[in-house]
């Protein structure tokens, strides 16, 4: 390999402007970002594309009709057209994913920094509360966490936020003890800056790539654990056209082997979601994360 | 090793005494009174009265929390509020199922997977590497709910190769005499019912299976990648030793250690993950029992069904970590 080719081109390269051309040379980063980006704007367009009202919305005569040129998606069990309740589903999908992920993220890594900057009897109870969160299947975890406090699409959330804790802690604790010995960080200590200072100024910067990665493959898998509570019942309700809910209704109302497209689709926006967000994720990998590049 | 060993054995009891814990408050955390929600409103002052002094509701919740603890370490579990039975009598009858499901969808996984991303890493940015890593990437995408209900329409409705759900089809099931609960086995003495009882396990371990293949293929290829441009395997090569051979002897083995541990996590997984699966095929395993638990408002079934879980998942993973240090003598552990 010419040795050229892997010096900067020019000197004035930002890190900012490295990243985003690491970002364009992944193929999986660029399909993703694509794909999330459309997901993005169905989810915002819709209102304005189709307005839709779940309550309302009821045509009885036209029950489990096969996809067709008028209702691209079909309809199912009240009538309802597929299509207008799946691109509507992608609004509650994106938000779910990213409050639920915002949530863990904002409380793992605010433990996780606490836990390795300070030692001590904290970061004991801090690992404590980490190894019984990993100490159950997260799937399961979520499902008793919506068994206790009830079943609903915020409730399911916040399940699954909770279950993800702990991946926040661990990564900001292993980057906080290694940062911290770094000359910049002893200087600012000896310099006398507050604690919160040399956390939220100095320590979570480094912190922040691994976890802006670990963030976008978060909301996939939020996305797809919020989906399953709603298949069980237990997040969000009929008849919100939640995608996890729409399956339900489908498989628990006994059409959906019948009249498949009732169930094909809800379950393939899921999928899609999921996939853009796990691609963007690898693509930022690539971008941001170098070290871990294969 | 040894030390390590201990060590890793005695971190496990602070994470028990925390499930016990997280477990315990489980049915106080439930809003209201857990008596109430769990009988329903329309039932009579009497019988709360004598469910909460059955669970002991009345007394402070330190010793609520003893009594708890002292019942786990004699192995009783409570009883369903639903039927009268006790937890240990519906887990005995239950956990085989979980078990064989789980067991064959990693079969399922690693039979395909470990083949399937040795190949792709030898076979780098081949068709069939670029095949491998698409499906990887996309298997881990798939919700399990959907992949069930997408291969019953293909296999049972369409097809009509394969029983849509249940261990048995009900013809064989009211001659079929279960002996140890794993119905495979039991089908081995029983060969007039055994293709019956493949035929049903084939569609949920495929169902449960996917997305353990996904991650096992990755993982192998990754692997198999990393060791292919180790210093060895050229210096096989450059000996003149053949491709096969250097594949095989030299690449596989160091490869596959972190695919054994892989493997590990993943089967602690699936037994939790069982839910979704077992829910879509009927299946009569822990994860449709804590289902209908939850349904039922049956909260002791949850509370044993949730504890057995955790306790088998803390114990496959310190299996995975112990045998993974003794596998692998390079590692120190300080």
């Amino acid at each position: 390999m010419a040795l050229t080719a892997t010096a900067p081109k020019t000197s004035n390269d930002t890190p900012t402007r490295l990243a985003i051309r690491r970002f364009m040379k992944s193929s999986s980063g660029k399909i993703g970002l694509v794909m999330a980006v459309f997901l993005i704007l169905l989810a915002l367009l819709a209102p304005v594309f189709k307005p839709y009202n779940p309550a309302t919305d009821r045509d009885y005569i036209n029950r489990l009709k096969p996809p067709s040129a008028e209702r691209v998606f079909g309809t199912d069990n009240l009538g309802r057209d597929v299509f207008t309740r799946v691109i509507h589903g992608s609004r509650i999908s994106l938000q779910v994913g990213l409050v639920a992920v915002a949530l863990s993220l904002t409380i793992g890594t605010l433990l996780g920094l606490v836990a390795g900057y300070f030692r001590g009897g904290i970061e004991i109870l801090i690992g404590w509360i980490t190894d019984i969160l990993l100490a159950f299947p997260s799937t399961l975890l979520a499902i008793a966490i919506v068994a206790v406090v009830g079943p609903s699409l915020t409730n399911a959330m916040v399940a699954v936020s909770i279950t993800q804790i702990p991946v926040y802690i661990r990564l900001a604790r292993s980057v906080v003890l290694s940062a911290r010995e770094l000359d910049y960080v002893q200087a600012a200590t000896a310099l006398g800056a507050p604690n919160r200072r040399i956390l939220l100024r100095h320590l979570l910067p480094n912190a922040l790539p691994p976890i802006i990665v670990q963030a976008t493959l978060s909301i996939g898998t939020a996305t797809l654990e919020t989906a399953a509570l709603g298949f069980l019942g237990l997040g969000a309700q009929p008849p919100a056209p939640e995608w996890g809910a729409m399956l339900s209704d489908a498989f628990r109302g006994g059409y959906a082997l019948n009249s498949p497209w009732t169930m094909i689709f809800p379950g393939l926006f899921i999928m899609l979601t999921v996939l853009a967000f796990n691609l963007l994720g690898d693509g930022l990998r690539d971008a941001l994360d170098p070290r871990a590049l294969k | 090793m040894w030390s390590y060993a201990g060590r890793r054995l005695l971190s496990v009891i602070p994470v028990l005494f925390g499930i016990s814990l997280l477990v315990f408050l489980f049915l106080h955390l439930i809003p209201g009174d857990p008596a109430v929600v769990m009988l329903g409103e329309r039932a009579g002052p009497e019988r709360i009265a004598e469910l909460r002094s059955k669970l002991g509701l009345e007394r402070p919740l330190w010793e609520q929390y003893l009594l708890f603890v002292g019942n786990l370490l004699r192995g009783d579990l409570g009883t369903s509020i639903f039927n009268q039975l006790t937890i240990n009598e519906q887990l005995a009858r239950r956990w085989p199922a979980t078990f064989e499901l789980a067991i064959a969808a990693t079969l399922f996984a690693v039979v395909i997977g470990i083949p399937f991303g040795i190949l792709a890493a030898v076979r780098k940015n081949t068709l069939l590497d670029n095949l491998a890593t698409s499906f990887s990437l996309l298997g881990v995408s798939l919700p399990v709910f959907w992949l069930g209900l997408l291969l019953v329409y293909l296999f049972a409705v369409n097809l009509q190769w394969l029983p849509a759900g249940g261990r048995l089809s009900i013809d064989v099931d009211a001659v079929f005499k279960p002996i140890t609960g794993f119905y495979v086995l039991d089908g081995l003495f029983q060969p007039q019912s055994f293709w019956d009882v493949v035929r049903h396990l084939i569609l949920p371990a495929m169902t449960l299976g996917t997305i353990p293949l996904a991650i096992l293929t990755r993982i192998t290829r990754g692997a198999m990648l990393e060791v292919l441009s180790q210093d060895y395997v050229r210096t096989a090569r450059a000996k003149g030793q053949t491709e096969r051979l250097v594949i095989w002897r030299h690449a596989l083995k160091n490869a596959l250690l972190p695919v054994v541990t892989i493997i590990g996590l993943q089967f602690g997984t699936l037994l939790g993950g069982a839910i979704l699966t077992e829910t879509i095929f009927s299946w009569p395993g822990i994860g449709s029992w804590i289902y209908e638990g939850i349904l039922n408002r049956d909260y002791p079934v949850v509370q044993g069904g949730v504890i057995f879980v955790a306790l088998v998942f803390v114990v496959v993973n310190l299996v995975v970590d112990l045998s993974y240090a003794l596998l692998d003598p390079r590692i120190q552990y300080r």
